[in-house]
Order: C-alpha cells, then sequence, then structure tokens
C-alpha cells in the first residue's frame, strides 16, 4: 500500500464520514417517526455504489480509495446495531425486527443490483 | 446547533451542517476510524475467499465500542458536545462499514459459498447487536 493510499483513505474517510453525518440529519429530519430511515439511507446509497465499482471491476488503488475510504466511511454497521439494539431495550421489538431484517434485505439488492449493473458497463 | 435526540439517535444537525468545530470533530474521527479499517484490511491479507477477517473484526469491535462510548457519555458523564461527534460517529462510525459487508456477501454467494455467506452474515450481526447490548450493560455495571 503506498503513501498516496494511506493519504488518499484518510481524507476521503474524513469526507464520507461527514457527509453521512450531514445525509443522515437531513433524511431523518425529513422522514420523523422511530425508524432510522437516515442510516438505512446512506448505508443502501453505499452499498450500491461499492457494488457498482466492484462490478466494473476497478483497479485496486481505486477500489482501496473509493471502497475503503470513502464508501466504507459513508457507511456504517455500529449505527444500525446499536439503534437496533436501543429499540429491543426500550420494549419496541417489532421495530428491533424490522430494522434488522429491512436493512439486510435491501442492502443485498442494492450492492446485488450495482456489481450487476457495474458489471454491464 | 446540533439537535440530541436523547436516547436511540445519533446527534442531528437538522438543518444546515452544523458549526465547525462538530464538523472538525466528525471529520478528525472518521479519519482515524478509516484509517483503523483500512490497517485491518493489510494486517490481516484476506484474498477474498473463506470468512472475511478484517472487516468482520472492524465491525464487531466498532459496536463493542460503540455500545460502551455512547452509554458512558449519555448515563455517567457530564454532558458533552464534541465526544458523541468525534467518537461515536466519527470514530465508530467509520471504524465499521455496512457496504463492504454487503458486497462481501454478494461476492461469496457468487463464488457459491452461499452457506458461508449465510453464517458470515449471521455471526456479524449477531455479534453486533450482542456486541452493542453487553458492551451496555457492562459499562452500566461498572460505577465510575
Amino acid at each position: 500500500m503506498s503513501l498516496l493510499g494511506w493519504i488518499g483513505v484518510a481524507v476521503l474517510g474524513g469526507a464520507g464520514t461527514l457527509l453521512r453525518f450531514r445525509l443522515d440529519g437531513v433524511v431523518q429530519q425529513r422522514a420523523g417517526g422511530s425508524f432510522p430511515l437516515g442510516t438505512l439511507t446512506v448505508n443502501l446509497l453505499g452499498s450500491f455504489c461499492l457494488g457498482l465499482l466492484v462490478g466494473a471491476g476497478v483497479g485496486d488503488t481505486l477500489l482501496v480509495v473509493l471502497g475503503t475510504g470513502f464508501l466504507g466511511s459513508f457507511t456504517t454497521f455500529s449505527t444500525w446495531m446499536f439503534e437496533t439494539e436501543r429499540s429491543a431495550e426500550e420494549g419496541d421489538g417489532a421495530l428491533a425486527v424490522l430494522n434488522l431484517l429491512g436493512p439486510l434485505g435491501c442492502g443485498l439488492a442494492a450492492a446485488g443490483l450495482g456489481w450487476a449493473l457495474g458489471a454491464s458497463l | 446547533m446540533p439537535v440530541r435526540d436523547p436516547y436511540v439517535r445519533e446527534p442531528r444537525t437538522g438543518v444546515g451542517w452544523g458549526d465547525g468545530r462538530l464538523q472538525a470533530a466528525i471529520v478528525a474521527g472518521g479519519v482515524a476510524g478509516a484509517l483503523g479499517r483500512l490497517a485491518l484490511d493489510r494486517a490481516f491479507a484476506w484474498d477474498g475467499r473463506g470468512w472475511p477477517w478484517p472487516t468482520f473484526v472492524a465491525n464487531v469491535a466498532g459496536t463493542l465500542l460503540l455500545g460502551h462510548l455512547v452509554t458512558r457519555l449519555q448515563e455517567r458523564l457530564p454532558p458533552s458536545t464534541y465526544r458523541r461527534p468525534l467518537l461515536g460517529t466519527g470514530l465508530c462510525g467509520a471504524l465499521t462499514t455496512f457496504s463492504t459487508f454487503q458486497v462481501e456477501l454478494i461476492g461469496l454467494a457468487r463464488d457459491g459459498e452461499v452457506l458461508l455467506a449465510g453464517a458470515y452474515a449471521g455471526a456479524t450481526i449477531g455479534a453486533g447487536f450482542l456486541g452493542v447490548y453487553l458492551a451496555t450493560a457492562l459499562t452500566r455495571r461498572v460505577t465510575v
């Protein structure tokens, strides 16, 4: 891994994180309600884009910088799990189950769709 | 100003990008999290076959850390404006990843490793959920 790769991941990782915060906030604000739609939105968008990159077979360096750096930081697993666990803890089991299965199913569909589209380019 | 929704959610800006220091905290945490995930990638040198250890370790470690941090910040320490954005949204958010997890599952399934993909999905989600639960419970039990 070249130094430029590490710098690229650092810069785009920071940018992806900030963009996640912003998009998550906007979507959640508009959507309202207790379902974490903001987290789902960034995760689905990021999964689709990463599927696209992998399907298109972009080079290693580009994949590390854009995939690991930007999209890896733009999407988040910990917030998803945290929001699900807190829903369950608060007694909203239905919301917890919905927030486990919904993002998993939609995430696989988004990543698979992106991959197929990328491969066909 | 960030709006702190007291229990479930990350702090949200709602309208606007938030103030400069808030953004700086999020970016600093994000840079550290992304570099940590890249370091794990390099350390394991996963070749795309078998169990995706780097992502698995990053995701499980990030949920343990987030469960501990948020519980400690919300229930143990005096209110702070920048710790949660720095450590929660930034560090843990960027250390963990959803997109790589999903694309790895698709990749394993495409290679015909459907059972492995199922086990990996179940283990990641199970360990992630349990990680938040255990870290929360342990942090609450310890009196600081």
